[in-house]
């Protein structure tokens, strides 16, 4: 049987939803972490199957999701580190201890 | 003639100015005094062969006539097709007067100040300016139109400026500066203004085509008056304003006094033979059309001799020798421009008085007053170089000790009271006659101000040779200056002495036509008398120590305090400036300032500031906090979308 596009869009819609409710909920900055790439993981499965659905001949989109996992992982390198130089200062990885940068 | 010579005459103290004043520090001082020096001497010669080839080659003349020369004119700005500002320089006979006069006492300056200036700090700095207010006078007496002269008028005052505070680590010369430009600057308002009238009438700035034909400049000017007077009197006392105040005209005298915190020969070379004369030379530059500016050239008498007057009643009892020199430098310079507004354009036809004699006989005194006067500021230069002390009080008896400067002070000092047959007679003599001439008031009133004259300056130089020794030459005893300050003393004396006899009607007069001077007899016995006179009682007075002076004073005290204090000039421009400009008018706008336009914007500063401390809490620090945000935003947004759209 073939799957309509709903099959593939909604698993995408529930990890976005997951992340962001993560992101907003947790405290740890990993976990938090973890909860941006699960909304990233969700923008490139979108990447994937609009490319499947809408342009079934071309590569475009697998491409462009090859590019941002790459872009995604420069990143979390990046906030990796900022999470150790954190931890080394502050002690901890509690997000709400670290609120200086504000008015 | 090319124009070599004369664009040289102009470029090599501009560009002295700018050697000595980039690459002056890194030089010695001896260097720089004789580059100077050097520069300055090129150019007089440059200056002299200009002028004396205008003045004695035949080109120049035509029928009797001597030509205005138009050397070169280039077009610098031009704002319409009419209206075009030309940089040029235009070769005539008082124009080739003042190259020799201002580069002959601009040179003995030069030379003077090696001497004088030898121990004071920024010598270089010095002799940079110098070479700048030669370059800016220069310019401004071979400007071709007016707009040109009024650039160059500009520039000697900020050299005049610049050097009268030389020595800017004095509050008084820093004030004295200020207040010399300023002065002048307000008065230089007037005289833009009469250019701006006066161009507005007749489409151009050229003075030829002004001065050959007034006819036309009075016609396209028209019936067009301003408050009773036409517009082109208007234009010609606003443009006179101007020389008002470069030359010290009552009531914008005020700064040439003060000016004498500057360096001696500066005083000598700008405030007392050059620059102060500028207005004479404008009025003598525009005369044609001064002349059928109807009222003008009564304004200018007028004015002269009330400052005259004045000048010469203050000069009586001032302590200070500078001062007593400004106040007559102001005197003389009036003297000047009374004898140009008594002068009319009348032809010269034989038999007849001749109108003329005024121009003549004040461009003439300009001449002497020039090189008299310049003798007599560096003798007072001398002076203060052996004394240390501007105060004749500190003086007395210094005949036996500065011999030199004695006897040229004192050949200074009968020139410029009149005595036969020294320059100042000569000159003096033109002038009254030419008074006399037009009113016997204007001649009687100015005698009286030659007898004052003859007498301030004699009081002058006896309180100073004669009177009574100072008991601190046992000290210190004075002695006459180095060769570079007692040769141009000597030089410019010998030329006082012999430089009434130049047949100057010959060379310079108001329609360039030749005039052949006459001593007239009467004149010149009446105005003798009273020199001599006047000489006679300053001797009676000053020659030994005696208590005469001093009874005289008590006798009128409060006329002598008045003239001490300057009839108080200075007091009432303070008044006028502090308590009612400042006081009344300044503070009130700044009142204005305070609290309505300062307050407005402290109004929009404080709402918004109010506005952003109200809702800077959305700024939390929290970065969960700016997700949610966002995300609600976000939704919301799509939401609006989605019921736009759908």
């Amino acid at each position: 049987m073939d799957l309509s596009i709903l099959w593939y869009l909604v698993p995408s819609v529930i990890m976005f939803a997951c992340g962001v409710f993560g992101f907003i909920t947790r405290k740890n900055m990993i976990a938090m972490l973890i909860s941006l790439e699960l909304i990233l993981n969700s923008a490139d499965l979108n990447f994937v199957i609009f490319n499947r659905f809408l342009f079934p001949g071309s590569m475009d989109g697998m491409i462009f999701t090859l590019f941002a996992i790459a872009i995604a992982a420069a990143e979390t390198a990046i906030a990796i580190a900022i999470i150790i130089n954190i931890y080394r200062a502050v002690g901890n990885t509690d997000i709400s201890g670290v609120n200086k940068l504000k008015f | 003639m090319g124009s070599t010579l004369p664009i040289l005459i102009l470029a090599i103290p501009l560009f002295m100015f700018l050697l000595l004043g980039l690459g002056g520090v890194k030089m010695p001082r001896k260097v720089c005094g004789v580059l100077g020096i050097l520069g300055m001497g090129t150019t007089m010669t440059l200056a002299y062969i200009v002028a004396l080839s205008y003045f004695f080659c035949p080109e120049f003349t035509v029928d009797g006539v001597r030509q205005q020369v138009m050397v070169f004119d280039q077009t610098w700005l031009s704002f319409t097709d009419t209206l075009v500002v030309n940089l040029g320089f235009l070769l005539d006979p008082i124009c080739a007067m003042m190259l020799m006069v201002i580069t002959t006492i601009s040179f003995m300056v030069h030379l003077y100040s090696w001497g004088y200036m030898e121990h004071e700090d920024g010598f270089q700095r010095y002799y940079a300016f110098l070479s700048l207010f030669s370059f800016s006078m220069l310019g401004l007496v071979v400007a071709t139109n007016i707009f040109q002269m009024y650039i160059f008028w500009e520039l000697v005052g900020v050299s005049s400026y610049l050097l009268i505070g030389f020595f800017y680590k004095l509050p008084s010369a820093v004030s004295a500066s200020k207040k010399a430009f300023i002065v002048t600057r307000f008065a230089d308002l007037g005289f833009l203004i009469g250019i701006l009238i006066l161009s507005f009438y007749t489409d151009t700035f050229n003075f030829v085509e002004m001065t050959s034909n007034p006819g036309q400049v009075l016609a396209e000017c028209g019936g067009a008056t301003f408050m009773g007077a036409s517009v082109l009197t208007w234009a010609m006392v606003l443009i006179f304003t101007g020389g008002m105040g470069k030359s010290a005209m009552m009531p914008l005298h005020i700064w040439l006094p003060d000016a004498m915190e500057g360096p001696t020969p500066v005083s000598a070379l700008i405030h007392a033979a050059t620059m102060v004369v500028a207005g004479v030379y404008l009025v003598a530059r525009m005369f044609p059309v001064y002349c059928i500016a109807e009222g003008s050239m009564t304004f200018i008498t007028v004015v002269g001799a009330i400052t005259a007057f004045y000048a010469a009643v203050v000069a009586c009892a001032q302590i200070d020798i500078k001062r007593v020199l400004a106040f007559s430098t102001i005197s003389q310079i009036a003297f000047m421009m009374v004898s140009l507004g008594v002068a009319t354009d009348s032809p010269y036809i034989k038999g007849e008085f001749y109108g003329g004699l005024g121009y003549m006989a004040s461009m003439f005194h300009l001449f002497t007053h020039a090189m008299f006067k310049a003798l007599l500021f560096l003798g007072a230069g001398a002076l203060i170089h052996a004394v240390h002390s501007n105060d004749y009080t500190k003086m007395g008896g210094l005949r036996k000790y500065m011999p030199i400067t004695h006897w040229t002070f004192l050949i200074g000092c009968l020139a410029i009271a009149g005595i036969w047959p020294f320059s100042g007679f000569f000159s003096k003599d033109e002038m009254l006659a030419a008074m006399f001439e037009s009113h016997w008031f204007w001649g009687a009133w100015m005698t009286m101000v030659a007898g004052l004259t003859a007498f301030y300056m004699f009081r002058l130089y006896y309180l100073i040779f004669w009177w009574e020794e100072n008991p601190e030459y046992k000290h210190h005893t004075p002695h006459d200056s180095p060769w570079q300050m007692s040769l141009p003393l000597i030089i410019l004396a010998a030329v006082s002495c012999v430089a009434g006899f130049i047949p100057f009607g010959e060379f310079v007069t108001w329609n360039r036509m030749p005039y052949h001077i006459h001593i007239e007899l009467p004149v010149a016995a009446t105005s003798l008398t009273v020199a001599v006179l006047a000489i006679a009682l300053a001797t009676v007075m000053y020659r030994k120590k005696n208590p005469l002076p001093e009874r005289m004073r008590n006798l009128f005290p409060a006329l002598w305090t008045a003239a001490h204090r300057r009839f108080y000039w200075d007091e009432i421009y303070q008044f006028i400036t502090h308590k009612i400009i400042f006081g009344i008018i300044c503070k009130s706008i700044a009142w204005f300032d305070r609290h309505v336009i300062d307050a407005t914007m402290d109004g929009f500063a404080k709402i918004t500031n109010c506005a952003s401390s109200a809702i800077k809490g959305f700024q939390s620090g929290n970065v969960q906090a700016y997700v949610a945000w966002y995300f609600i935003g976000a939704v919301l947004l799509a939401g609006i979308t989605w019921l736009c759209f759908i």
